[in-house]
């Protein structure tokens, strides 16, 4: 094995024990809550939101605003990990659970696959196993309070398990697909999956 | 040979200075590969005892200088790698780096115009790749820069932007000044805002190719206040970094 590169005269900050398990490589620490994205942050009136599931149901299923905010709702508290390197410990969300919404749906035994369809343009994808049994929800409020819009508001998937750019901001309809369908950050050089335990960042070109 | 991505060991061959916390380090690549402007490196400090750690610069330098990159780098307060980037680094230090990475945040000459550059801060190294790039590949594609910064003493490539502004067609540099202004200084002296964006932007034409690039809070002003100018926002490419309301 090739001796490893070591950085003359670096030490680095030391984490505290109790939290460098849950830091996943070459990602720091912020109690900060940054912002990244591509472009300007959309806006959505209210009463003009809806969200939707389609593609291969049995039968799509749309709610207003005011039906789905009726559902029932779950507070979150989980890690968040975003690809340009920043972790964040112990966030707070309230949302409805991926779960609770395909319990409206009937999913076709070809759906293996969801692409999330978003407020202006965005999109990203992953495998259905990745969001089923508790892995992710659709949050609609950050530290009890409505989330904001640079934020993602008024309401984003979370996916806390993989790269934050997996939860996809304004969210406004999940499609079940049969084949995987790279989005947006996975067509310019991101890797398909993002799974920060195994530093899954980017694709190469 | 190495593919794309891949960690490599580069050389430090120049550290310049740009402004009291700010430095350019120009890195020999092994494996070098042209870039994008607007593109960036990671660059991967490891200690003896195993401990890593990663952050992203943006690339300073033009994808035409073969060979080499320039990485500008703002010494944060509380820097874990930035502190280390300035106060250890030396020429011939070696540094471990894996790029180019960004397939959005990017612009070749190719692409045309108009072009309207909007720099916060440091906000300005992406942008400044692609200015670079623009001359050297001679092209005259309209183009406007407005850079905020808070004081004259701030400005990184300070000198350069002048040579450029002056030796080139088609390119207009404005600065404004958030903070305090230079004796004489009768150009804008307060933090963007629409009215001002209206007026830089005007010659442009309704729907310029825009990249901004500086603090979130920043890039929603100057985005926020393009959309109400009319800009389309799939004319608008967005580059955020630095603290936000938590």
């Amino acid at each position: 094995m090739a001796d490893r590169f070591i950085s003359r005269g670096f030490l680095g900050k030391r984490r505290e024990s109790d939290v460098a398990n849950r830091v996943p490589p070459g990602q720091y620490l912020t109690r900060d809550f940054p912002v990244l994205s591509a472009g300007p942050t959309p806006r959505m009136p209210l009463d003009r939101w809806t969200f939707s599931i389609q593609g291969l149901v049995r039968e799509p299923i749309t709610w207003t605003w005011a039906e789905f905010v009726q559902l029932p709702t779950q507070t979150f508290v989980v890690d968040i990990h975003c690809v340009t390197k920043w972790s964040k410990l112990d966030t707070r969300w309230e949302g409805v659970s991926l779960d609770t919404l395909f319990e409206h749906v009937e999913l076709d035994r070809a759906a293996l696959y969801l692409t999330a369809h978003c407020g202006g343009g965005y999109t990203t994808n992953m495998p259905l196993a990745d969001v089923i049994n508790g892995q992710a929800f659709v949050a609609y409020k950050y530290n009890d309070q409505p989330l904001a819009p640079e934020h993602g508001g008024p309401a984003r998937l979370v996916v806390p398990h993989l790269y934050f750019w997996k939860s996809a901001k304004w969210v406004q309809s999940l499609q079940l697909t049969s084949t995987d369908q790279p989005g947006f950050w996975e067509s310019l050089g991101y890797h398909n999956h993002g799974d920060p335990w195994r530093e899954e960042r980017y694709s190469g070109y | 040979m190495k593919r794309p991505l891949e960690w490599q060991i580069a050389t430090v061959s120049a550290i310049k200075p740009e402004t009291a916390n700010v430095k350019t380090l120009t890195l020999t690549l092994p494996a070098w590969l042209p870039h994008r402007a607007g593109q960036h490196y990671d660059v991967r400090l490891s200690a003896p005892d195993g401990y890593q750690a990663q952050r992203s610069y943006s690339i300073a330098s033009a994808p035409e200088r073969m060979g080499e990159i320039d990485l500008t780098v703002e010494r944060l307060e509380d820097g874990e790698v930035s502190s280390y980037l300035d106060d250890v680094l030396v020429v011939g230090d070696q540094l471990e780096v894996r790029g180019p990475i960004g397939g959005y945040f990017v612009w070749e000459v190719a692409q045309g115009g108009p072009l309207l550059l909007i720099a916060g801060g440091s906000g300005i190294v992406p942008l400044m790749a692609m200015l670079r790039h623009r001359a050297a590949a001679g092209a005259s594609v309209s183009t406007r820069l407005l850079y905020s910064s808070r004081t004259h003493t701030d400005v990184i490539y300070r000198d350069e932007l002048e040579t450029l502004r002056a030796a080139s067609t088609g390119l207009e540099v404005f600065h404004t000044f958030t903070r305090t202004q230079p004796a004489g200084w009768r150009g804008y002296a307060r933090r963007i805002d629409t009215p001002m964006l209206q007026e830089v932007i005007q010659p442009l034409g309704p729907t310029p190719l825009t990249y901004i690039c500086g603090p979130t809070l920043f890039v929603e002003t100057a985005a926020n206040g393009l959309a109400q100018l009319g800009v389309p926002a799939s004319q608008i490419r967005t580059e955020r970094f630095g603290p936000t309301a938590p």
